[in-house]
């Protein structure tokens, strides 16, 4: 037996919806960050529940990216995958790397399956996959081998196969198995005869991985060395909710979260309900309009009151976010972002929605928008949204998409005593109270709550006078109002921190990125510089108002790369900011971008970069 | 404090400096007085008073009110009403609206703020037209009825607001003319002790897009209306007429003789619910339509169990820890050497 030590592995699991690879990849996911590892996860499933057993589109997967060396992104391409049928190779196979390793489910390869996933031959026996390291195994035969004698269903056995994988990658990269078991007894508590019966398959496979001599060799990821402190594992949606409790109490004031079923935002929804003792009060609304007029009504009242949903959800909060902008009350809205349009990708994650949040409303209605880099992030984003909703009197958008709030990775906790507090006062004081009369600094207006003697006042969503807030049809006073709405968005840059810079303040190519992206952007322009290039990278977490430190930096570059996962909706905003000749690295597959595809296209313009005389006039003809 | 603690309040202390902008002769004039009048004589609180409207003639209510007011958009008052009370459950809410804003657009949130029992009045005022839009028919119109968007008449069978109310679930049902200010100040003044959803039809006249709908109903209150008393058997026409159930369920106008009201049906607010949708059926031109409280039962309101699960929680896991919170599910140490420990 030899042991092979690498620097980082990703591995895929791939098979039926209903296959368990979901589980299968968490699990294996927190094994590694139990050992240490610097992980990053990336689920990717069919919006189907239970699409057909062995159908192409019903594939379900699970990239885990597991590294002895800080990572950022789940990984661009698979070293190994786990195929648990033959339509999951089918539809993965492109994306292993040559020479990696294979471990295919031989049990599912049966002619029906075959057929389903269009192989015309066996892949096992024509040479398709030839270049790889393929272990063959029987992984339904082994399962149901395991299980002789147990009173379990064959159905409800051959449901326990996932864990035959999970064992035999255990034993590939060398996991203690004793906390999968003791964790396995523990999801299972409830049904002792699933548990015993998966965890006697889990222990099969990482016995047949050591007994059966094709594995020859046991790969051992080293730990990674991280920033002392304490840890957890988190989503992106499970941060978020964390960092809207947290939101609140730092505001000193009660949660209310109203939302309507959608993909990916429900989760936020099922961790909230659970933190009933906290005085947070959820609300599963009829649709998504009745769960923002709730969200106004509650912040109307004075509690810290947030809606979340995806795309689709949004544009029908549309109108009521008006509402919110006209009567300046403070709400959070959250977009966790899927593609689009209309249903779309739901299960897949994209940055379409920007344009929608920035300019998805009549009227002239600016919103605040800032965006969530990471999983973790989410939640000082969540905070960062209700402390500006309160402090400016305004909704607020917060904007995360599928691939964060799904994705995990290991997240240093925060220090709760540290983080500043900006506790709500309201205004009780009837002397000279002017509905609309604003703070001098932050054009916030008072924010009186209902029950509040002598401040009995209306507000609504016509247009308000300037100062009484009474019904007022004056053009002077409604371009005043259209004015202030928006000055009020900008005077959010004196509260804004540092732009997030990665690389020199000038240079050749300056690359520009927002949200989810960040992991492979930032990896991307750090791999760069490693080889003495001219690359800068400024991640923006504020959309509006646009961070107020790129302003600064912009021009100083011969090329500026915006890259999103859309066709370039910052791109046309920041053109028309700074009059920047701004290039697009676009991507619209529901697929995070991979670090070598930025690397790519910065490489490409380095080239221009390199070429690239510094006259306006040549500038401009290149441009033409 | 002195305004909010003094306990006899007069009409005029809940009218606000606001025009009222309504059209002469328009019927929202008097349900504004009835309202006024009737909360002031209960000796509300005015800081703990709340009116939420749409979109709509009538939804210009609660800048009328010398209250907290909102009036929001089209047909989403019963949900931010909900977001409101639920969160402030100590507030008095009441919602306006109108046919058009609470039972097209707004239909969603009606029901379902109705079957959630929100403790909300709902004042819906029906003038079987859209007024602010210039005169489109709306749910509640007959069919036939000619307005700029159906010159051949409309086609739609008008919806019947008060079987919708009992069919969602609303614990308290009335109807009343937005003239008769006795019944409706008597309505208002239980409908304000229900603790529930209060759900008000209130019949209006638009002399501007629909004058007269209701003339039939209301020039003639002894043959056109049913006025509902507990206990009281179902008489109109001066007593000389009664509505008793025939074969088949099928109610039936009978006269009465010598005052012998047996066999008649008998009111009750608290019956079945069965009884109450049948009282819902019995419109004009049949029928003498029913005035009054035709329904109410006692239920849990939302706000109450949506606070009784918190205050649980709170009793069985303690007060919310959030250092807790944050280290829950699988937590783990690097130590000063960067690895985990
Ligand atoms: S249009 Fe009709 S309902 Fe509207 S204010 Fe005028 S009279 Fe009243």
């Amino acid at each position: 037996m030899e042991t092979k030590h690498l620097d980082r592995v990703v591995i895929r699991f791939v098979g039926d919806s209903g296959d368990g690879m979901q589980l299968t990849g968490t699990e294996f996911a927190k094994a590694a960050a139990e050992a240490g590892n610097d992980i990053s996860t990336f689920p990717d499933f069919p919006a189907e529940i239970r699409a057909p057993a062995g159908s192409l589109f019903g594939v379900s997967g699970f990239q885990l990216h597991f590294s002895s060396s800080e990572i950022h992104t789940p990984g661009d391409a698979p070293d190994v995958l786990v195929a648990m049928n033959p339509a999951g190779l089918k539809t993965n196979l492109k994306d292993l790397v040559d020479t990696g390793t294979l471990i295919v489910n031989t049990g599912a390869f049966i002619e029906a399956n075959l057929k389903k996933a269009g192989y015309k031959s066996n892949p096992l026996e024509d040479g398709t996959l030839a270049k790889y390291k393929v272990h063959a195994v029987d992984i339904n035969h082994l399962t149901m081998t395991a299980l002789e004698g147990s009173e379990l269903s064959n159905k409800e056995k051959g449901r326990a196969k996932n864990f035959f994988a999970l064992g035999l990658v255990f034993w590939m990269y060398g996991r203690e198995p004793e906390g999968e078991i003791r964790r396995i007894h523990q999801q299972f508590a409830k049904k002792p005869g699933y548990g015993e019966a998966n965890v006697k398959v889990f222990k099969a496979g990482y016995h047949y991985g050591e007994t059966a001599e094709v594995f020859q060799t046991v790969y051992k990821v080293p730990p990674a060395t991280f920033k002392p402190g304490m840890y957890r594992n988190i989503t992106g949606n499970e941060a978020i909710a964390l960092g809207l409790v947290v939101g609140a109490d730092l505001a000193g004031k009660k949660l209310f979260y109203a939302g309507y079923p959608i993909t990916p935002a429900s989760s936020i929804l099922h961790s909230l309900a659970k933190y009933k003792n906290f005085g947070t009060m959820t609300f599963q609304a009829e649709d998504e309009i009745a769960a923002m007029g709730a969200a106004l009504g509650a912040a109307f009242g004075g509690s810290i009151a947030v809606t979340a949903s995806s795309g689709p959800g949004i544009a029908l909060k549309g109108e009521a976010m008006g509402l919110g902008v006209m009567t300046e009350l403070p709400v959070v809205i959250l977009n966790i972002q899927r593609g689009g349009p209309s249903t779309g990708l739901p299960t897949k994650t994209e940055q379409s929605d920007l344009s929608q949040s920035l300019f998805g409303r009549n009227g002239e209605s600016p919103l605040p928008v800032l965006a969530a880099k990471s999983p973790g992030d989410t939640f000082y984003c969540a905070v960062e949204a209700v402390k500006i909703a309160t402090r400016y009197m305004v909704p607020v958008i917060l904007l995360s998409d599928g691939y964060i709030a799904n994705g995990s990775e290991p997240w240093p906790l925060p220090n709760l005593a540290a983080m500043p507090r900006f506790d709500v006062v309201h205004r009780t004081d009837p002397q000279s109270y002017f509905v609309y009369e604003r703070d001098p600094k932050t054009l916030a207006r008072a924010w009186v709550v209902p029950g509040t003697p002598g401040l009995e006042h209306r507000i609504g969503g016509i247009e308000k006078d300037a100062l009484t807030g009474n019904i007022s049809y004056a053009p002077e006073n409604h371009e005043k109002q259209t004015h202030v709405r928006a000055e009020k968005v900008q005077r959010i840059a004196q509260d804004i921190g540092e732009l997030d810079l990665s690389g020199a303040e000038s240079g050749e190519v300056l690359l520009i990125g927002w949200g989810g992206t960040y992991g492979a952007l930032r990896q991307a322009q750090q791999s760069l510089a490693a080889q003495g290039k001219s690359v800068s990278h400024a991640h923006l977490r504020w959309l509006s108002p646009l961070e107020p430190g790129l302003a600064k930096i912009i021009h100083n570059f011969k090329r500026v790369v915006v890259a999103e996962l859309n066709t370039g909706q910052l791109r046309m905003v920041l053109r028309a900011q700074f009059l920047v000749d701004a290039i697009g690295l676009n991507k619209i597959q529901g697929l995070p971008f991979k670090v070598a595809e930025v690397v790519a296209a910065i490489e490409k313009e380095l080239g221009v970069a390199a070429t690239k005389t510094t006259s306006a006039a040549t500038q401009a003809q290149a441009n033409a | 404090m002195t305004e909010a603690v003094k306990l006899k309040l007069s009409k005029k202390d809940l009218e606000s400096d606001q025009d009222v902008r309504w059209c002469p002769g328009c019927g929202d004039y008097a349900i504004l007085a009835t309202v006024q009048r009737t909360l002031a004589q209960l000796g509300i609180r005015r800081e703990n008073t709340v009116f939420i409207s749409g979109i709509g003639c009538s939804s210009r209510f609660p800048y009328y009110m010398n209250t907290y007011g909102f009036h929001t958009i089209h047909g989403r008052a019963p949900a931010i009403a909900s977001g409101l009370k639920v969160t402030r459950p100590e507030l008095d809410v009441w919602v306006i609206t109108g046919d058009g804003d609470g039972l097209s657009i707004g239909g969603n949130h009606m029901i379902h703020a109705l079957r959630r029992n929100m403790d909300l009045k709902i004042l819906l005022f029906n003038n079987q037209i859209y007024g602010l839009t210039k005169g489109q028919y709306s749910p509640t119109s007959a069919v036939g009825t000619r307005a700029p968007s159906t010159p051949s008449g409309s086609i739609d069978h008008p919806l019947n607001p008060i079987s919708l109310a009992l069919g969602s679930g609303a614990t308290f049902v009335a109807r009343a003319a937005d003239t008769d200010a006795k019944l409706m100040g008597s309505i208002l003044e239980q409908a304000y002790r229900h603790k529930g959803a209060v759900f008000i039809e209130l019949l209006q006249n638009c002399p501007v897009f629909n004058d007269g709908v209701w003339e039939g109903v209301k020039d003639d209150p002894a043959g056109k209306q049913v006025h509902l008393v507990e206990g009281k058997s179902l008489v109109f026409a001066g007593g000389t007429k009664g509505i008793r159930l025939g074969a088949g369920m099928v109610p039936e106008i009978v006269d009465v003789v010598d005052g012998d009201t047996s066999g008649l049906l008998v009111h009750t607010e608290k019956g079945s619910p069965l009884y109450a949708h049948l009282l819902a059926q019995l419109v004009q031109p049949d029928f003498p339509m029913p005035m009054g409280i035709l329904y109410r039962t006692e239920r849990t309101t939302y706000e109450q169990l949506a606070q009784a699960q918190i205050d649980d929680a709170v009793a069985k896991q303690g007060p919310g820890d959030l250092t807790k919170l944050m280290y829950s599910g699988m937590v783990w140490e690097v130590g000063a050497d960067g690895t985990r420990h």
